[in-house]
């Protein structure tokens, strides 16, 4: 019944085959950087991002750490503006720097820590290593260029190939993306997609030089909900396939609850739990977690009076004192006024940076 | 609601038909029917102080607040919706989304209406917010007897804040009938696969709904398929859908909701399905 299925079975050969073909230059280039195959694929610690802003120092990113492994999907979740796509293009090396500052922590990929690199060699691991499916996917492509120019310059750029096999690889791209029939669609420039087909083809742009992860940052909020279907089982079925890490940033929980093996949910630049997906919706042990669960109307029941959380998310540049939750949180004691929570760890591999989880976890 | 001159068809409010009718009674009738719109950023008049964006219906409609009693009417209106009196002289950009969906709720209070058109109400605004303005419009509804025609394309908030739902397809109406009806009984193939498509926050129901992904694009509008204008996308389609145009009919014996396919039949894709 998915396009995308239709895709893959039409062409396999084409696009599985050819795509472990990097260059030797680059190839060699990026593997001088010293990766070693036995490190663990994506480790993120203490990550730290500020906004030197009029109003103050902004933490929009204030301590991240987390793991990405092969065949691994992590989801990210928080509201808006609680430091998501900040990560992402931490992660990336495409942080507008100034505003954005990276005030610490490391981004190790097998090992090598990204962030140490000079940027000619980030960009080197950003076109073969580490791939980002944007939420819109108008401003990532190049108006002027049709689709096939750009897909194919990657192969021609990085992996030296003629102009012919150039255009046959985007080709089979856009035809593993599941875009119907691709070999004419190569001609198109990006306006003559539809949003669903646009978000399609920077996939394929993302997935052309066969990157070790994918970040998607909001990749299908614009869409559809029958079009975001089938653009997260695309993803999905992608990531399966080349046993990929992927990084899935939402604010839906749905969404996450329907791919994510783990989560680290984000509140005001701090991850405040992380956790297999199942104890996360199973038996949450941050108060935002829970409330944010309870306050979310669902499809398969129709249910009563919505928990709602009350006032707002803060400004990041005036922290409540504190544990920065505690204006909102139900749980809170006097401690939480003046000590900041740090992630502790509860067990089971979970972390909550909450100083009453214990009573969360059973309430 | 008149802001769009209909281009044919009828429109029955209250027992009164308004197509074609004249611009004061026009009017008149429209105190009974006020919008909330989806952008509480665009929305609101930036240059204009909470007070004046509340009050203005009052400017409009003179018989329904005389000058004097404005003001406190206005202030009467920021309490119900949550907010502070004081806050009568500050500009919209002093408030969050949350805020100023509730500035722009007020106001479509101001004149007591009958009915508010809710377009998209929540779904700019953040998900530990949407909550309290979903609660707001729920709680004014028994306060003030309202009825929404509540315009969402999130689905689950459809089902939760809806008595009725209407399901719509490149400007159609594909399937309508009351809530139960709809969510637990859909009986046309896009209802269907739109449900299908909604995820559940709960991980452990992974890979055991029905799952419909369908093919291709949405077409335009402006050029829609004959006969029935799912049928591109329509996993059921033979050819009786190109030649004929399904009409909103009761279609399946046992259920009173009307659907627009020809090949209508129950299936519930919102529940667990064991896998066999
Ligand atoms: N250029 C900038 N200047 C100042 N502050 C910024 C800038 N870009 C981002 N920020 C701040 O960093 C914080 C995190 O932003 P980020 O874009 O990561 O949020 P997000 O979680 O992705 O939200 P959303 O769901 O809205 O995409 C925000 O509070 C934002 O105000
Ligand atoms: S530390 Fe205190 S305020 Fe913060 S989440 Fe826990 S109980 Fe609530
Ligand atoms: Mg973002």
């Amino acid at each position: 019944m998915s396009t995308v299925d239709e895709a893959k079975h039409g062409d396999d050969t084409v696009a599985f085959g050819s795509r472990r073909q990097r260059s030797r230059t680059e190839a060699s280039q990026s593997d001088d950087l010293g990766f070693d195959a036995s490190a663990p694929l994506l480790v993120v610690e203490d990550l730290r991002v500020e906004f030197h802003t009029r109003e103050g120092v902004a933490h929009a990113v204030n301590g991240a750490s987390f793991t990405v492994g092969h065949g691994e999907t992590l989801g990210i979740l928080g509201e808006s503006g609680s430091g998501k796509s900040v990560t992402a293009q931490a992660v990336m090396g495409i942080l507008d720097s100034p505003p954005a500052k990276v005030g610490g922590g490391k981004v190790l990929l097998r090992g090598v820590d990204l962030l140490a690199l000079p940027e000619e060699s980030r960009r080197l691991v950003r076109s073969n290593r580490v791939a980002m499916v944007f939420q819109d996917a108008l401003s990532a492509l190049n108006p002027v260029f049709t689709v096939g120019y750009q897909l194919g310059e990657l192969f021609r750029i990085h992996r030296g190939v003629t102009r012919q096999e150039a255009k046959t690889e985007a080709v089979s791209m856009l035809d593993l993306v599941g875009i119907p029939g691709a070999a004419q669609r190569v001609s198109d420039y990006p306006h003559q997609f539809s949003g669903g087909m646009r978000q399609r083809v920077m996939i394929a742009m993302a997935l052309a030089l066969d990157p070790d992860v994918l970040i998607a940052d909001e990749p299908t909020t614009a869409l559809d909900v029958t079009v975001q279907a089938q653009i997260m089982k695309l993803l999905a079925d992608v990531q399966a396939e080349r046993n990929m890490g992927m990084i899935l940033i939402t604010h839906d929980m749905g969404v996450v609850a329907d791919v994510a093996d783990k989560i680290c949910v984000m509140y005001a630049g701090r991850i405040v739990e992380r956790a297999d997906v199942h104890s996360v919706y199973g038996n949450p042990a941050h108060p935002y977690t829970k409330a944010l669960l309870e306050s979310i109307p669902r499809i398969d029941h129709k249910g009563q009076q919505l928990a709602s959380i009350e006032g707002l998310p803060p400004n990041l540049t005036k922290l409540p004192e504190g544990c920065s939750f505690h204006p909102r949180c139900r749980f809170r004691r006097d401690r939480c006024t003046t000590d900041d929570p740090p992630l502790y760890d509860i067990g089971g591999s979970r972390q909550s940076a909450c100083h009453y989880y214990e009573e969360v976890l059973a309430t | 609601m008149g802001l769009l001159p209909a281009t044919s068809g009828s429109v029955n409010l209250l027992g009164q038909e308004l197509v074609g009718m004249r611009e004061r009674e026009l009017r008149r009738v429209r105190r009974n029917v006020q919008i909330i719109f989806q952008d509480p950023y665009a929305s609101l008049d930036p240059r204009m102080t909470v007070g004046g964006i509340v009050g203005e219906p009052f400017r409009i409609h003179p018989e329904v607040a005389p000058r004097g009693d404005r003001r406190a009417k206005v202030q009467e209106l920021l309490e119900v919706v949550g907010l502070s009196p004081e806050h009568y002289n500050r500009y919209p950009h002093q408030f969050s989304g949350g805020q100023r969906q509730r500035i722009g709720i007020a106001r479509a209070l101001a004149l007591r209406p009958q009915i508010i058109v809710c377009d998209e109400p929540v779904s700019a605004l953040d998900v530990s917010v949407q909550a309290q303005v979903i609660n707001l419009l729920e709680r004014l509804q028994d306060e003030f007897d309202l009825s929404y025609v509540f315009v969402a394309h999130d689905l689950s908030v459809v089902r939760h804040i809806s008595d009725r739902v209407a399901v719509m397809y490149l400007g159609k109406i594909a399937e309508i009938g009351d809530e139960i009806q709809i969510y637990e009984h859909p009986t046309h193939p896009y209802t269907q696969a739109l449900l299908s498509a909604v995820p559940v926050p709960d991980p452990t129901l992974r890979g055991q709904r029905e799952e419909i992904v369908l093919t291709g694009d949405v077409p335009s509008p402006a050029n829609p398929p004959s006969g029935c204008r799912f049928r591109t996308r329509c996993w059921k389609a033979e050819d009786l859908c190109a030649e004929e145009e399904p009409a909103l009919i009761q279609r399946v014996a046992g259920t009173s909701q009307l659907s627009a396919c020809h090949f209508a039949a129950e299936l519930d894709v919102i529940h667990a399905h064991p896998t066999p």
